[in-house]
């Protein structure tokens, strides 16, 4: 568009906002000068998970709730399984829940990488996709595809397959693998380690729009360790509940745009969960090399930038490449792979933290398994209120920049949350309606 | 300088891991899309070349309206159309719907079901238009994409297994865990393609590739009710993420109390 359309009133239409996983679009008007609107749409087709869990057996959701995102399998596997789980009062052995966490670091360490090097990085560069940055720069994108690649590696080793993982079972997993399948991960995961502290050097020297949003955090928490399978769930402003208990303090409102559900807090305004909730609320928990390496990279201990999330997730790449390594080295095969869940007439919930964002799922089952009812909460469903919020934030900063310039900006914003669209129901169209 | 093919990459109803599957050739990623032109694949790049494409990759099944009129134009500017995955070619877990009132499941998800717009079936894209090549799997071995492409620049028709994870777990060396443990597996009936990954790890099959070229479906469901599987239980299994394609359809119902 031509600089005279930049008017008191806009309207910019971007067919196709790419590299987020899914379909949507985002339509912003300004009026006046004034914004008007920001709405984030899904129009994802509608797949019905929740009801067609209902009537199927209790072991079932592992494989079924894998099926909504490709990205994040193990995140819908583990909470799946913890919300069973915690419905027939079962309580797994300390080393499923180890293994569980290395075959969780694996989905981190591919989800991360791809997210930084192939999906977020080459808009840095003005680029449109990582084919292009590996024409300006080879060796970035060589090193995100080696760490992507020992992340998906990792998980095939664990759960049998990188996506919709196989040996991932309730109660634990369907054959544990041998000493020698995990130790084969040392050596890389230490080489991946190192590239990922080059991962923090090289984003950190990315320029980033000085925007910081004034987020309500909500993340797991656990007191030993930085959570990713397990804890209970905290937020920035006093938060502390069960899985349960925040399924029951949360509504999902259904507007016209969109075929995601809008997750709320009672009474609360909106929050946001994935890696800047888990830094800030959890940030102490880190290893203390990796919290070096993000005061290195100019982090204070809380992020507001949502463009400096990559700088987070890079840390958190490097936090899973060493947790990883940790519990390669300390790994012991063990039998039984998996302890029986014998169904109980009862409602349980589980959350774990996706790669994006925190995913909890509650189900309520029948004596003999039969699931009577299933909720998903997936992270982008959640985050999709403050994803608006951002791009009213950059839209407001940024009516002084071209069309071109502010829609760019504007898609960096939705991408800055490594939105699952799939996931929360999913292709992002983006107009700007000044008009 | 040669023409380099373009291609072009679609999405449906699906979750993505079919089309991340080629994001996840971490070693072959950057030797493929410099051996064909990407002209649309909006999960890799903002860059959207129009058509006509000389191959389009089809991911997900036809759900919506809308959906059944854009598969349409895809055929229309594609030269070779190739499903990939569960979803496109036998319509996904989100098929499980033809088997229910979709008018309730939209009430049980959605508060307002008047916003939603979607079709009483989840159907395979070949339900709609021509389909060139299949590849199956929920998700599809990335390997197979590969070998697709390959072909294609090539010329010829890709090599893709059509016989049943049986011969390909006898290949893998593993233990038969129908015989030897009774643990019940569609291994007999699915496609290879997988690697037989599932009694690698001492578990049943559980048909994500769907039905091999020749299957004898009710032969293995009497073994199934043999190690005592009920008929809840064996409709179960030929239904989940390849619930659409012919032979597993017809066995659920067989078993649908």
């Amino acid at each position: 568009m031509t600089p005279s359309a930049q008017g008191t009133n806009r309207a910019i239409d971007v067919h196709g906002l790419a590299r987020v996983e899914g379909e949507g679009s985002l339509h912003v008007a300004v009026r006046d000068g004034v914004l008007e609107r920001v709405e984030l749409e899904i129009f994802e087709p509608p797949r019905f998970f929740e009801a067609f869990l209902v009537g199927r057996g209790h072991e079932e959701p592992p494989d079924i709730t894998a099926r909504i995102c490709g990205i994040c399998p193990v995140a819908y596997q583990m909470s799946a399984c913890a919300a069973i789980e915690d419905a027939c009062g079962v309580e797994v052995p300390a080393e499923v829940g180890k293994l569980r966490r290395l075959l969780y670091c694996g989905e981190w360490i591919q989800s991360h990488a791809l997210h930084i090097y192939l999906l977020h990085a080459p808009d840095f560069f003005g680029c449109r996709d990582a084919v292009e940055l590996a024409g300006l720069n080879p060796a970035a994108v060589e090193r995100g595809l080696r760490i992507k690649k020992v992340g998906n590696h990792l998980m095939e080793a664990v759960g049998g397959r990188a996506i919709h993982p196989v040996n991932v079972r309730i109660g634990g997993f369907y054959r544990a693998p041998s000493r020698e399948e995990i130790a084969a991960f040392i050596e890389p995961l230490k080489k991946a380690r190192e590239e990922s502290l080059e991962t923090i050097s090289f984003v950190a020297g990315f320029d980033f729009p000085d925007i910081e949003a004034d987020y309500r955090f909500v993340a797991l928490s656990h007191p030993d360790y930085y959570a990713i399978e397990a804890g209970r769930i905290v937020s920035s402003d006093g938060i502390d509940a069960t899985p349960m208990e925040f399924a029951a303090i949360s509504v999902e409102e259904h507007v016209q745009r969109s075929s995601a559900l809008h997750a709320r807090l009672r009474g609360r305004d909106p929050y946001l969960t994935g890696p800047l909730a888990r830094y800030a609320l959890n940030q102490a928990k880190l290893p203390q090399t990796a919290r070096d390496a993000a005061a290195e990279a100019g982090l204070g201990p809380v992020c507001r930038n949502p463009f400096k999330s990559v700088i987070v997730r890079a840390v958190e790449l490097y936090f899973a490449c060493d947790e990883a390594l940790r519990l390669a080295e300390e790994y012991e095969p063990f039998e039984p792979a998996a302890v029986p869940v014998p169904p109980a007439a009862r409602a349980g919930a589980g959350a774990t933290e996706a790669p994006r964002g925190m995913l909890l799922q509650r189900y309520e089952l029948a004596a003999d398994g039969t699931i009577k009812s299933a909720r998903i909460m997936p992270p982008t469903s959640q985050n999709q209120l403050s994803i608006e919020s951002d791009v009213r934030q950059v839209v407001e900063a940024g009516l002084d920049l071209s069309d071109a310039e502010l829609t760019a900006r504007c898609e960096l914003a939705v991408r800055n949350h490594d939105p699952c669209i799939s996931c929360a129901a999913h292709f992002l169209d983006v107009s700007i309606d000044r008009s | 300088m040669t023409m380099r093919p373009t291609l072009a990459v679609w999405k449906f109803a699906s979750c993505d891991g079919c089309q991340l599957g080629i994001l996840d050739l971490e070693d072959e990623l950057l030797a493929l899309v410099g051996a064909v032109q990407v002209a649309s694949f909006t999960e890799m790049t903002s860059a959207v070349i129009d058509g006509p494409y000389d191959v389009s990759l089809v991911e997900g099944s036809i759900t919506t309206p809308d959906d059944a009129d854009r598969i349409l134009a895809v055929r229309e500017a594609s030269g070779l159309l190739v499903t990939i995955g569960a979803c496109a070619t036998a319509g996904g877990i989100q098929a499980l719907r033809n088997y229910a009132d979709v008018g309730e499941y939209t009430s049980t998800v959605y508060a307002h079901p008047e916003y939603i717009s979607t079709l009483a079936e989840s159907s395979p894209i070949s339900s709609y238009v021509k389909v060139d090549f299949e590849l199956r799997g929920c998700p599809i071995n990335r390997y197979q994409i590969v070998e697709v492409v390959t072909a294609l620049l090539a010329g010829r028709r890709p090599v893709i297994p059509g016989y049943s994870v049986c011969e390909e777990c006898k290949m893998a060396g593993n233990l038969c865990v129908l015989v030897a443990h009774g643990t019940p597996c569609l291994g007999p009936v699915t496609r290879a393609g997988c690697g037989a990954l599932c009694p690698a790890v001492n578990r049943g099959c559980y048909g994500c590739f769907g039905p091999a070229d020749t299957t004898n479906t009710a032969s293995l469901a009497r073994r199934l009710t043999g190690l005592g599987t009920s008929e809840r239980g064996i409709s179960r299994l030929f239904r989940t993420f390849n619930s659409a394609a012919t032979e597993f359809s017809k066995e659920s119902l067989e078993h649908d109390a």
